[in-house]
């Protein structure tokens, strides 16, 4: 008889601190206490504080342990399992009394998320047990076609791939256009640089994700489906493969799904990295087999996509979001959020913040809410700068913008984008010119080459943000770049090249201050660009112990071993920041260099 | 029949049709590189770039949107000539287009869409990249310095001669087109050197060898008048 349960996290993120090792562990010491047959370990999906992993949530109490070492197993069952008193040092709690109160999940709303983390996603019964295969069910069997389109109109949902298109628009499209057979395609291409929602989800609830798509499939009359996954995602893929089996087992897919009329089968593609092919026609070009390349819109997929055929293309949030439109009603599910931005959305809090991981909030809630209420804020010590939201397409924002409410239009109007939902927050230690900079990078480096705009437009900005940084920028580069950023938001193909210049645009629009300091000063604010920054050995702390002159490559730092602090001369010094490296004491500080 | 407007002119197209072929017919002039007759338009130099007033001044590919009733399509203004001008800057920049040296000199695509829209001088900075000439092919050459990646070769290879010889590798600005898996042209297998690629080649990337400048005039509509020619299915 099972008395203790134990979710022991198994997302990617808890996998690489370790929980394969901690569930041997814990298993082994619960043998030793010949406690199998009492305590049961679930692995199950993305729980959310990915920084603190691995994690495991123990009920019925709902302990919630952080950071579990294999090590820590022993006290954990000896303590906890068979003494009942909880190992106090590797709770988590943030001063609240129940786990349920740590403002980390007390200010989430888990519509998407509700399953990961709760169920093993490699058991379809436990997904079953949470109600799952039933909206499908209701739709095949009570539902027309056109009511389940008509209820997730009504729902308000929009496209969480990140331009935001009403899905139940979409699937009308679809399911009015003439030709057979249909696709439905789940886009699960996720390239944001510290973008992880999809991923979680996939590998948290894969079921939730096969039955959205039948369910869309059944909406809009389909019989075939495919998710489009990226091949950097083994576990996730892995996890989608047991679910298709089992599903087809169970035959919630496959020919009569619940002895109806209805077929649906579904097969994995799986991409080869390159970023391009999240946008729409890249992705069905490559699922055809040729080059990912995106193509001309119209004609819409929804009218002619996969090998010409109608083809229906969501996001892995938005089908995860379908069943609960079906199971709760259309009214429910808008219930939550603003007017035009329905319902809740995923982010993948990344970068400068403390609880690094998996959040989900109702649209409309401010940043500052989402940021520094859940996301526990900047790490101490530091300050707050900028968050960028909406990865490589996405645009940064400033403190002054913190209580703007994250719902598509606002983000928009203001520069950012919500697209997929990868957050990263920038401290007062980032530069932005090089923060920009990054971005366009990655951005120049996945264009695909197809249009000029894109292709060259991206080198060109990336050339003149080179020289910037290097300390060798004129005053013509600003409306250059935003000259080039405009040519390429209006000219470009695609979503990539029309949104490649926005992390660019927007931190000249909020950070012009920090582009004219390393141009017209020759100086990097933040002290991070080489070539604008001196290192300087601060005299106080230095015990001249000689490492910095020894790890010096140029005989910049100078001086004799106990006779006094050491200095750098600024002249001879390649800014290669060896010293800063080497010094025990951290006596060498790397600072701007003064306006010249 | 579909009625639009292209600049305020009222003009016809049949169902199809797109606003590039709609305007041609009606005799006004679009610029483009990447398109020509009988090949698949793919959109992709953007130079043929129209705005279109009643879809909230939304940028189209002329070559690659249908004729739609009621379309109000602007295809000049300056805004447009000073976006195509930038275009073609940019492709200028990218390679080494040094019309002295070049075998296609005085009867170039891109060189007479600088003197058509009025680009004189560029002012990006040039890449000059290094990049290799493949001169492995008995009759042809293919001097990557001067390719634009409007992918007509490709196009032409594919679905004209059937051959699937040229395709592209690499991505961004390290596309490059590309015999077979990466084969010297020379090597290649599948290439029946019919030389259509040659003639669709809008500059001097592609030349055939053993002729002088003024005899390399292209004639990249041949690939219609072959199309043209065949029994319909």
């Amino acid at each position: 008889m099972t008395r203790v349960q134990v979710l022991l996290c198994s997302g990617t993120a808890c996998q690489s601190s370790g929980s394969a090792k901690v569930k041997r562990a814990l298993t082994e010491a619960l043998a030793g206490h010949d406690l199998l047959s009492e305590v049961q370990i679930v692995e199950t999906g993305c729980m959310g504080p990915c920084e603190l992993g691995p994690v495991l949530l123990v009920y019925p109490e709902g302990t919630f342990y952080v950071r579990v070492k294999p090590e820590d197993a022993a006290e954990i069952v000896a303590e906890h399992f068979l003494k009942g008193r909880p190992v106090g040092r590797l709770l988590w709690t943030e001063g609240a009394p129940e786990p349920t109160e740590i403002p980390f999940f007390a200010r989430q709303r888990k519509i998407v998320l509700a399953n990961c983390g709760t169920i093993d996603p490699e058991k379809i019964e436990e997904y079953v047990a949470v109600r799952g295969y039933e909206a499908l069910g209701k739709a095949v069997t009570e539902m027309a076609p056109a009511e389940v389109i008509a209820q997730v109109k009504r729902s308000g949902l929009r496209g969480r791939g990140g331009a935001g298109f009403p899905t139940g628009t979409k699937w009308e499209l679809v399911a009015a256009a003439a030709g057979d057979p249909k696709y439905v395609v789940c886009n699960a291409d996720e390239g944001d640089p510290g973008a992880f929602m999809d991923r979680a989800i996939l590998e948290g609830d894969p079921h939730a994700i096969l039955e959205g798509m039948a369910i869309a499939a059944y909406a809009v009359g389909a019989s075939r489906g495919y998710v489009y996954i990226r091949a950097e995602y083994p576990l996730a893929v892995q996890r989608l493969e047991t679910a298709l089996a089992q599903a087809r087992k169970l035959g919630v897919l496959g020919s009569g799904i619940f002895e109806s009329g209805f077929s649906f089968d579904i097969e994995l593609r799986i991409g080869a990295g390159a970023f391009v092919c999240g946008e729409e026609t890249a992705l069905i070009a490559s699922i055809e087999g040729r080059r990912g390349e995106p193509r001309p819109r119209p004609p819409y997929p929804a009218t002619s996509g996969l090998w010409g055929k109608p083809t229906l293309i969501n996001n892995v949030e938005t089908y995860a979001n379908v069943r609960h439109i079906l199971l709760h009603g259309p009214d429910a599910f808008a219930a939550v959020g603003t007017e035009k931005s329905k319902g809740t959305k995923v982010f993948a809090l990344a970068g400068k913040i403390r609880n690094t991981g998996l959040v989900e909030v109702p649209m409309g809630i401010t940043l500052r809410e989402l940021l520094f209420d859940i996301g526990g804020g900047v790490p101490a010590g530091r300050e707050f700068k900028a968050v960028q939201i909406g990865g490589p397409s996405g645009g940064c924002l400033p403190a002054s913008l913190l209580d703007v409410p994250v719902d598509y239009d606002s983000l928009t109007q203001h520069g950012a984008i919500m697209g997929s939902g990868g957050v990263i927050v920038l401290d007062d230690a980032a530069c932005m010119v090089n923060m920009a900079r990054f971005f366009l990078e990655f951005t120049a480096d996945e264009s695909c080459g197809k249009c000029v705009p894109c292709r060259v437009g991206t080198q060109m900005m990336l050339r003149i943000l080179d020289r910037i940084v290097a300390g060798e920028g004129t005053d013509d580069d600003l409306a250059r770049l935003a000259e080039i950023g405009d040519m390429m938001k209006k000219a470009s193909l695609c979503g990539l090249g029309q949104t490649a210049a926005n992390p660019v645009l927007s931190t000249l629009r909020y950070f012009a201050d920090e582009y004219h300091a390393h141009i017209r000063d020759r100086s990097c604010p933040a002290g991070v660009c080489p070539n604008l920054v001196r290192y300087v050995v601060l005299p106080d702390a230095c015990r001249s112990c000689d490492a910095c002159r020894r790890a010096c490559p140029t005989g910049a730092a100078q001086g004799t071993p106990r006779a006094g602090p050491y200095r750098i001369v600024d002249e001879l010094c390649i800014r290669c920041g060896a010293c800063f490296d080497v010094c025990p004491f951290e006596a060498v500080r790397k600072e701007p260099r003064e306006a010249q | 029949m579909i009625n639009l407007r292209i600049d305020d002119t009222p003009v016809q197209a049949r169902p199809g049709q797109t606003i590039l072929t709609a305007a041609c017919e009606a005799g006004i002039r679009i610029p483009t590189l990447c398109h020509v007759e009988a090949l698949t338009p793919v959109g992709a130099c953007r130079l043929c770039l129209v705005e279109i007033r009643n879809w909230n001044g939304r940028l189209v590919p002329a070559c690659a949107t249908p004729a739609q009733e009621g379309l109000d399509v602007v295809a000049h203004s300056d805004k447009l000539t000073a976006l195509r001008r930038t275009i073609l800057e940019l492709l200028f920049a990218e390679r080494n287009h040094i019309c002295a040296f070049c075998v296609s000199n005085g009867h170039c695509e891109l060189q007479d869409l600088a003197t058509e829209l009025g680009m004189d001088h560029v002012t990006f900075p040039y890449r000059f990249p290094s990049l290799p000439v493949d001169a492995s092919h008995p009759k042809f050459g293919l001097d990557h310095n001067r390719c634009v990646l409007c992918g007509r070769c490709v196009r032409a290879c594919s679905e004209v001669e059937g051959a699937c010889t040229w395709g592209f590798s690499g991505r961004g600005v390290e596309t490059r087109v590309e015999a077979d898996l990466g084969d010297p042209w020379g090597a290649s297998r599948t290439c029946t050197a019919c030389g259509k690629c040659v003639q669709a080649c809008p500059v001097g990337a592609l030349f055939e060898k053993g002729k002088a400048t003024a005899e390399q005039v292209k004639r990249p509509e041949i690939l219609a008048e072959v199309t043209e020619r065949r029994p319909r299915a």
